[in-house]
């Protein structure tokens, strides 16, 4: 019953904006349709091809690289890869903006070494519709790679010397044998990249691009029509559950590409000099130009404005910690609920009901602002008209300007990663583990007690840090929800630099950034483990 | 005396597919059973039915006399007093073996556990690896943790669910004799689910054989063997022939070795056509002339003996035990001398007459 409470809580954002998908068109929509959406879809078709272009060069190749060759430094790119994971790409836009606008360190010295004037030369403009996608490709191609390299480290030896003594060299059996089984791992990478493309309001909006998040922005609050802004959603969640389904379809497909049950040793191609020159290049471009870069800029900037050390950040800090701890103890609380609910009764609802609670993290924030917006304001209104009409007194809003809207919508978004984490734990117990505990006599709570959560210990953190970290970084939700003056740092780094104050917003991005790493390094870690525990023979 | 475990036509049945049909079955206190099949037979399940994880559809299981399933009855698992040793063994990770031990053991002063603890150690012979966690042990080390951690809170019966088929071949046979020797040291009633026949005959005082859910036999294992109820034990159980025979008179059947004199079952009558059991070990070779003669098709070397496939010249095939030290080969034909205690004879429905 719990269960499915929470089911349609999760849910009900989606089905109220997909409910005035339905609805008669009104004027504004009349006047989107004609100007600007045919723009928004083609400009967010255009960045989906820039992504999946970008992050399957990168993914795919460093992927391969790190897995299958041996050269030196391999062992550190195999985690710092992961690293522009950690790297908002709202964030990344900011610091390149920084760098390479007109303004910028690198075109004042390009002017300066060669005399020139502005206007004399050609540079790339950084604002613009590909310098969106190279943000966004740099800071999601971790997606790919970590999908695409964990299953070259599943296929089978075997198989790939079966293709080399067949006559195959190491290139030909990368594309005639390791890429096809993988390609399946590969698609659920990149959909889960263009999921947070399409989610994606931070680095489109600074860089002036119309797509679906800048357009339901621009129609909730400059046109102030609410349903164009969500039929604006609806469109964009079509886009969304096409990835949704592409990527469920590719991940079921991954059981029939296994290729053998136990792990050896990889063969770890030897590369010749120039080859492993090339590795190395096309391993740190990657890291330089997704993290080091960026993230050295940041920390410049951050030193040299001292922004750090005043009452504001501060109160920025403490109100982020506190908004993303408090989400993250929620979080884990309903999904070990929908998790435990689940194992003790396997029924199709509550499967079902466990599902449709996971799907919230392909939902982009904007749209869930907007599907928490609407009933909570007509809640709000009907509460206030009911009690004027009875006592004359207005209660005025109650939860629509308040942080009770703001992690309703957060915990939409963030369930399925705190759920996921608590499955994968309580699935790595057996049955046999409860069942031997209930023959010497313990209760299914006291199961749950001196059992599950002892041996949960680890996920557990794992989804307090996982929600944490997201809640931090999370930017168009917490824009259109957070209450009258209540900041975070996303919102405050988001400001400054919508304000050309680029350097005072650093160390408000640096702070998320480094948090960010945490779950990278965690990431990481588990990653080896498990390597290594597949490395040793039993 | 009342049995420690009474089971009465029990079925159970998942989504309207029967696993167990009807099954009987008494246990006397202190003597250790064994559910023996191929796999798919039902044996886990109605294990499971007697932990009190699987609701039944029909009859009843009391344990020492007291209902504790039935149709509407369902008591619960850790109520029950059974001790469960798990083919996966399902120690808990994150205690250490004493407190694997200890956790069945509540409501007792830390002392008693203490030495409950120390008394179960030495009897599996792990009183060194008290500190240890369960990842540090060996196969056959975390068997007897949870042996002796299933045994702890004195259970009114220990069920084993295929305990030793984690553990390698050579480990198996060993570990058989002994978990039978601790148990019977201790008087536990158990009884131990598995589908190694050599298993269950190295542990088990009574064996049922299960077929497709249904209870075949409930015996000893010479009777198993030897007088089998139905032409699926008679086949599962050693190896054996089964060779389809006219009854001549009430004292003689015709068989394809000719006509064979014994006591017939009553039940057989003249002229009928039953089956006849054949076991390999109820011919012999010789060297005489007279005899009957069978070619040898196969011969597979087992250590002591040969176990020759034969062929008659009527095309009937059967298996005959030789020892090993007189070599005939593939091909050769051989004078044979049947020498058949009783004769076990099927009818048609597979039933022993």
């Amino acid at each position: 019953m719990g269960i499915l409470g929470i089911a349609s809580l999760i849910a009900l954002p989606v089905v109220v904006v997909a409910s005035y998908g339905f609805q008669p068109a009104g004027e504004v929509w009349q006047h989107l349709a004609n100007t600007v959406l045919t723009d928004y879809v083609s400009n967010s078709l255009i960045l989906m091809a820039e992504v999946a272009i970008g992050t399957l060069l990168l993914g795919v190749s460093t992927a391969w690289l790190t897995t299958m060759c041996r050269f030196p430094g391999r062992r550190i790119f195999e985690w710092a890869l992961l690293l522009p994971m950690a790297m908002p790409a709202y964030i990344i836009a900011y610091t390149y903006t920084g760098m390479f606008d007109v303004a910028g360190p690198i075109q004042s010295s390009l002017r300066e070494w060669l005399n020139l004037q502005y206007g004399e030369y050609w540079f790339p403009d950084i604002r613009s519709l590909w310098g969106a996608g190279a943000m966004l490709s740099l800071t999601l191609y971790p997606y790919v790679y970590l999908l695409s390299r964990a299953a070259f480290l599943e296929q089978s030896v075997c198989v790939l010397e079966v293709s080399r003594s067949l006559g195959n060299g190491p290139w030909r059996t990368f594309f005639r044998v390791a890429l096809p089984l993988a390609r399946p791992a590969v698609v659920a990478g990149l959909s889960l990249a263009l999921m947070e493309t399409l989610a994606d309001y931070g680095t489109v909006q600074y860089f002036g691009i119309a797509t679906f998040t800048t357009g339901i922005f621009r129609t909730w609050f400059g046109m102030d029509d609410s349903a164009a802004a969500a039929q604006l959603s609806t469109a964009l969640l079509v886009f969304v559950f096409t990835l949704v389904l592409l990527e469920r379809w590719s991940r079921r497909k991954m059981r029939y590409h296994h290729s053998g049950q136990r792990h050896q040793s990889l063969p770890g191609f030897v590369l010749q000099r120039h080859q492993k020159f090339g590795a190395i290049l096309i391993c740190s471009c990657t890291l330089f130009f997704g993290f080091l870069l960026p993230a050295g800029q940041l920390a410049y900037w951050a030193v040299k404005t001292r922004y750090m050390i005043n009452a504001d950040f501060l109160q920025l800090t403490l109100n982020t910690i506190s908004l993303a701890a408090g989400t993250a103890l929620l979080a884990l609380l309903l999904a070990l609920l929908m998790g435990y609910g689940r194992r003790l009764s396997p029924d199709r609802f509550t499967i079902s009901a466990v599902r449709v609670a996971g799907m919230g993290y392909a939902v982009p924030g904007t749209v869930i602002a907007v599907g928490v917006m609407l009933p909570f304001a007509w809640i709000d209104n009907s509460v206030d008209h009911w009690m004027q009409m009875q006592f004359g007194i207005s209660t005025g809003l109650l939860l629509s300007g308040t942080l009770v809207a703001l992690v309703s919508a957060y915990l939409v978004r963030f369930l399925a990663v705190s759920l996921q984490t608590v499955e994968a734990g309580l699935g790595k117990i057996k049955q046999t583990i409860d069942e031997s505990a209930r023959t010497l006599g313990a209760t299914p709570g006291q199961v749950l007690g001196k059992i599950h959560l002892p041996m949960l210990k680890g996920s557990l953190l794992t989804a307090i840090l996982l929600v944490f970290v997201d809640v931090m970084k999370e930017l168009p939700a917490t824009l259109v929800l957070r209450p009258f003056n209540f900041n975070t740092l996303a919102v405050r780094a988001f400001e400054l630099a919508s304000d050309e104050r680029l350097m005072d917003s650093a160390s408000a991005a640096l702070t998320i950034v480094l948090a960010g790493i945490l779950p990278v390094i965690l990431l990481s870690r588990s990653i080896r483990n498990s390597r290594d525990k597949n490395d040793t023979p039993t | 005396m009342i049995p420690r475990l009474e089971l009465n036509n029990v079925s159970i049945a998942f989504d309207s597919t029967a696993v167990v049909r009807q099954v009987s079955l008494q246990l006397p206190e202190g003597d250790i059973g064994s559910l023996l099949g191929p796999s798919g037979c039902g044996k886990t399940t109605l294990l499971r039915a007697i932990a009190g994880f699987e609701q039944l559809q029909q009859g009843s299981i009391a344990l020492h006399g007291k209902c504790v399933s039935s149709e509407q009855l369902m008591i619960a698992p850790e109520k029950r007093r059974v001790g469960m040793v798990f083919q996966d063994f399902a120690l808990f990770p994150h205690l250490s073996v004493a407190d694997n031990i200890a956790f069945g053991l509540n409501g007792q002063s830390s002392q008693q556990k203490r030495a409950r603890i120390a008394e179960l150690l030495k009897l599996v012979g792990l009183s060194e690896l008290s500190n240890q966690h369960p990842h540090q042990l060996s196969g056959g080390q975390q068997q007897r943790v949870a042996l002796a951690r299933a045994m702890a809170p004195r259970p009114e019966i220990l069920l084993l669910d295929e305990p030793f088929s984690a553990l390698d071949p050579e480990l198996r046979g060993q570990l058989a004799t002994e978990v039978r020797l601790l148990l019977k040291q201790d008087g536990i009633t158990a009884i131990l689910v598995t589908h190694d026949q050599t298993e269950a005959f190295a542990m088990a005082d009574q064996i049922g054989v299960m077929h497709q859910g249904a209870l075949h036999q409930w015996d000893n294992s010479y009777n198993l063997y030897h007088h089998p109820a139905t032409t699926f034990v008679a086949d599962f159980i050693g190896r054996g022939t089964l060779l389809t025979i006219v009854v001549a008179d009430k004292n003689s059947i015709d068989t394809p070795f000719g006509r064979l004199s014994g006591k017939l079952p009553p039940g057989s009558e003249p002229g009928g056509r039953l089956q006849l059991l054949l076991r390999p070990d109820d011919l012999h070779l010789t060297t005489k002339q007279d005899g009957i003669r069978a070619q040898i098709i196969e011969r597979l070397f087992q250590g002591a003996d040969y176990l020759y496939t034969l062929q008659l010249d009527s095309g009937d095939r059967f298996h005959c035990l030789a020892p090993s030290h007189q070599q005939h080969n593939k091909g050769d034909t051989v004078t044979l001398k049947l020498d058949i205690q009783d004769l076990v004879l099927f009818s048609d429905d597979g039933l022993a007459l």
